[in-house]
Parts: structure tokens; sequence; C-alpha cells
């Protein structure tokens, strides 16, 4: 199978406070093909920021090489879309003319840039607040404009890093649909960091997880139950699946028992 | 109609509000009480003028200084001259005679024109030289000694400075003024360089923009609310600075007007005086919060 963007022998190592160094990423490699959904689940602070940040491009490996179609990435640029997690809409903008940002800052004429623009808030469902201040919507929404925007530009991947973090529970359900309906729709590459182990499954056709202290890539899980939402269509049945739940556990006991061994490394 | 007992009705809003137990301390509405506030100064001013407990030499009363409003402000000259216009009367009968040679609203015509000539000129090279102070480190390196030098020198304490420089015209005023202007908005503009959030600034860059258009579209946007903060408590100091400045030698402005009418003992136009400057301050707020209202309504907000 082709490989679109290649993470290749990739470590990032931090100058920390006490004049020492952390290795944030120690030998990472990674392949995404097309049209794969790749999550990374992982303890905080195991490099999952670190590693959507080289893909990005706005940091530089220490070694190693990441490539997009064979050329290496050498700073930020539009064929890879970003969603943040908050504080990255434009307040000074409604609405539409965020949602068109990226294809304003490539010259493109207002009525050209609103016309897309107008199609992917569509996408989102937020075609009835084009002109709102993006100050008065809510997180959830927000987040959907953070979205429209990242696919205005078209890019060819999309970077989430934990964009549904900072939302309830059932918003966060409804925009993991919304997100996998988009994916399929647009047929794009994308890499989404997260902290809940069934947001991972139910999005992934590939879970990585990931560990701290040298920031790794511990296990890797190729799945279905996404591709299976989209045919199916219901969530509730997926998540309480036999095999879902099976895997779900297996992978919380990876992090749990990760967890336990760091304690007692650290407690003798 | 029955009369209401209840007070705080009286002042309107303040009932139908409810006052959260467990919120904030101190919230609420409180425009109401500072009229009340404002209604007991000016009863007890007069009151204390009407039992002649002070001479009015040092307390003139409210009607005094009224009637040295109308006079000094000529409002009977210009409402005749208006009407001799129109052709409804006859003859200006009523002579302006104004104070220090000078009508009111003249005096006041100076002082607008000393502090907005002072703060455009702030605002032309106080923002852009914060801005570069923000965004690079030669420029905050060049003029952030100082800056930070002067800022904190009382204005009087380099009036004789700017009278040596630039004589006793209305450059020195204006060049005292705006160096009181120039501190407070280049220090804003500065400080707004810095808030915008490092993922507004990762989103432009992942949407292709160019570092000049991170700069325009992104960092002096995410400014302005810094920025027209910096420029309300800007014009407040260079009002507060005028009244020294036109300590000397000038013929016309409201602080000399002031200043003149303490020389001659005329305590009634000092209190104009100080009531029109009050008057003028406010005013200057108000607008400016307002422009912060419609140009920044997201301030605080994101
Ligand atoms: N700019 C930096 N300078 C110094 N150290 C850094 C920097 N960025 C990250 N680190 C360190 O690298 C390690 C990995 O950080 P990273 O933010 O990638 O973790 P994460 O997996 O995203 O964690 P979380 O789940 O909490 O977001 C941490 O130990 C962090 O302290
Ligand atoms: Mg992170």
């Amino acid at each position: 199978m082709t490989v679109t963007l290649k993470v290749d022998d990739i470590s990032m190592v931090f100058p920390s406070h006490e004049g020492g160094s952390v290795t944030a990423l120690n030998h990472v490699d990674l392949d995404f093909h097309p049209e794969e959904f790749v999550v990374a689940l992982g303890a905080s602070g195991c490099g999952k920021t670190t590693l959507l940040n080289l893909l990005a491009g706005f940091l530089q490996p220490t070694s190693g090489r990441i490539t997009l179609h064979g050329k290496s990435i050498t700073g930020p640029g539009a064929d890879r879309g970003v969603v943040f997690q908050k504080h990255a809409l434009l307040p000074w903008l409604n609405v539409i003319e965020n949602a068109a940002f990226g294809l304003k800052l490539q010259g493109v004429r207002e009525r050209d840039r609103h016309a897309v623009a107008r199609e992917n808030l569509d996408l989102v469902g937020l075609s009835e607040f084009l002109t709102y201040p993006v100050y008065k919507l809510s997180g959830g929404m927000q987040q959907r404009v953070g979205l429209a925007r990242a696919l205005t530009s078209d890019p060819e991947i999309l970077l989430m890093d934990e964009p549904l973090g900072a939302l309830d529970a059932f918003t966060r359900e409804n925009m993991q649909e919304l997100i996998l309906k988009v994916w399929r729709r647009t047929r794009k590459i994308v890499f989404f960091i997260t902290h809940s182990v069934e947001e991972a499954l139910f999005l992934a056709t590939k879970l990585i997880v990931m560990s701290p202290r040298p920031g790794r890539v511990t296990h890797s899980y190729d799945l279905q139950f996404s591709r299976q939402f989209l045919e199916e269509g219901n969530a509730r049945r997926i998540k309480s699946d036999p095999e879902f739940i099976k895997i779900r556990e297996e992978i919380l006991s990876i992090i749990h028992g990760e967890e336990i061994d760091e304690l007692e490394a650290r407690v003798p | 109609m029955k009369l209401k007992l209840n007070p705080r009705e009286w002042f309107g809003g303040a009932t139908e509000e409810y006052q959260d137990p467990y919120g904030q301390p101190g919230t609420g509405k409180s425009t109401h009480i500072s009229i009340v506030t404002i209604v007991v100064m000016l009863f007890s001013w007069w009151l204390a003028t009407f039992l002649e407990l002070v001479p009015p030499l040092f307390l003139p009363s409210p009607e005094m200084v009224m009637s040295k409003f109308v006079r000094i402000s000529c409002i009977d000259h210009y409402w005749q001259s208006a009407l001799v216009g129109l052709g409804l009367a006859g003859e200006v009968t009523a002579e302006c005679q104004g104070f220090s040679e000078n009508p009111l609203h003249m005096h006041i015509f100076w002082s607008l024109y000393r502090v907005f000539t002072s703060f455009f000129l702030a605002i032309v090279t106080a923002i852009p030289i914060g801005i570069a102070m923000g965004m690079n480190r030669y420029a905050r390196g060049i003029f952030d000694p100082p800056i930070e030098f002067y800022r904190p020198i009382p204005p009087l304490a380099y009036l004789p400075l700017t009278i040596i420089w630039f004589g006793i015209g209305d450059s020195g005023k204006i060049f005292l003024i705006y160096l009181a202007c120039f501190a407070p908005l280049a220090i804003s503009a500065r400080a707004g360089v810095r808030s915008c959030s490092i993922e507004q600034i990762h989103a432009a860059y992942s949407m292709g923009a160019t570092h000049n258009q991170v700069i325009w579209h992104v960092v002096l946007k995410a400014a302005m609310p810094e920025i027209l903060t910096g420029m309300r408590i800007s014009i407040a100091f260079g009002w507060t600075t005028l009244v020294a400045a036109e300590m000397v030698a000038a013929k016309a402005g409201i602080g000399v007007m002031v200043l003149n009418a303490a020389r001659f003992l005329a305590t009634d136009i000092v209190f104009l005086g100080i009531i029109v400057i009050g008057l003028v301050a406010f005013i200057f707020d108000s607008l400016m919060r307002r422009l912060e209202g419609t140009v920044v309504p997201w301030k605080g907000r994101m």
C-alpha cells in the first residue's frame, strides 16, 4: 500500500528546566496510508502533542525524518490542517469569515471563498450561524467552526489535538459521529489525539498506544469500528459490542499496568 | 395612585434585580445609588452656602457658579445673535465678556486642541513603537530604557525643561502632554502584541499564512483590545497633565482660566473650571468605552 505520510525514526529532545533534557519522543516510526484514521492514545506527557507538532511542522525533530509523498516536512503548510483543543478561532471574525480564513490568506476572492466556507459549514451543521460572532457560540459549535476552517484549505491530512477534550459527554459523542461522517465525505487522512479509550476505539482505523519517559509507540491496533458505524449508523450498539468492550478493557489494562509499574518504580 | 414606600423602588431597577447570594460579591447595578450620592452632594453644597456656614470666597454657592457660567459662556449673546440672524429680533444687546479675554467655549476649544494634537501625535508614534517593541528584541532593547526612565516622573518635574527647549508657546505644552500620552500607549501596544494565543498563530501558519500575514491578520488584530485600553488611559493622563502644561503663559485654555481665576480669587470661576474639566474627562472616558464596545466587542470573551 502507498504511504502518504511517513514518520521515520523520529526523536525529539527538549532541554528541561533543571538543565538536563527530556526525551519527548524516542525513535518513533509511523506510516499514514490514504483514508486512514489514526488515533494516538496515552498517558499525559507521552509525547502525543509533540508528535502532532512535528507532523504539522511547528517543530523540527532532533533526529529522524518526516516525509509527505517522499518530501521532507520543513514547516507548517496548507496541506496539513490542524484542529486545536481551544483558543484557536479568531474572535474578530464571524463564523463564515473564520471558516474562510485560509482562502483569504491565499488571496481568493470573497465570493469564492465564502462559497467554499458555506459548504464546509453546511457539512458540520452550522449553516444557520454564518454571520454569528464566534464568541457567542457554545464550545461544541466553536469546535465545529474549527473543523470547517481546517477543511477549507482542503488539506490532505487533518491533525487534531484533543479537539473534543473540553466538551461535555453528550456533545462529545455527537461530535465523534460528525467527525466520522466528515472523514468519510472528505476521504482525508486523520491524526487524532485523545485521552478517552472509548473515543479512540470508536474512531480509529489504526490505534497507537504511546508510553512516556521516553515517549514511544508501544502498541498498535487495526480496527474496524468506525467503518462499521458508518455502514450501520448505530453508535450505542457498537460501543456495547462484546468485541469493543474486550479491546477497551485490554487497552485500559495496558495503560493502567504502565501507571502501576511507574508508581512502583518511584515508590520502592 | 399609591405612593411607593420602598425607597429602592424610586430609583428604578433595584427591586426587579436578582442578587445572587452565592455569586460574586458586589455585582448588580449601582447607578441609582450614584445618582443619590450626586444629589446629596449638590444639596449639601447648596445648604452650606445657603446657611452661610462658609464665606463665599472659599465656597461659592451653586447659583453663583451657575450665573458665572451663563456670563462667561456668553449664552445670552449667542442666543440673541441667533435670533437676529433669523430676523426674530432687532439687535444684540447682551455683550460677550468671557473671562481672560475669551468666552468659555474658546477656553475649552484651546484645551481640546492641545490635548487632541498631543494625543494624535502619541497615537501615530507610540503604537508603532510599542508594537515594534513587542515583536523585536532590538526595538525593545533600544526603547525600554528611555520609556521606563521617564514614565514614572511626574510631568510637572520636566515642565521647566520643555520651557527651556520649546519656549512658552504651544509647542512646549503639546510636547509635555504628548510625553504624558506616549508611555501608557506604547506600553499597552507592546503588551498587546502578546495577546494572541500560540494556537491562533499555529492555526494561521497551518492554513498557509506567511510570517507577515500572521502579524497582520492575527497578532495585530489580537492586540486591538489592549491598544484601545491604552488609548483610554493615555487620553485621561494627557488631560490630567493639561492644567500643568497651561500654567505657563497660555492665553486661553481651561487650565489657564482656572489659574487666572485663582489669582483674582474668583472662586466661582475656579469651581466652574474644575467642573468643566471633570465633565470633559468623563465624556472622553464614555466615548472611549463606546469605541471599545464597537471596535473590540469580543474583548475578554474568548
Ligand atoms: N517546548 C517544550 N519544552 C520543553 N519540554 C517540552 C516541550 N514540549 C513538550 N515537552 C515535554 O515533552 C514531553 C511530552 O509532552 P507532550 O506535550 O507531547 O505530551 P502529551 O502526550 O501531549 O501530554 P498531554 O496528554 O498532557 O497533552 C513532556 O514531558 C513535556 O514536558
Ligand atoms: Mg498534549
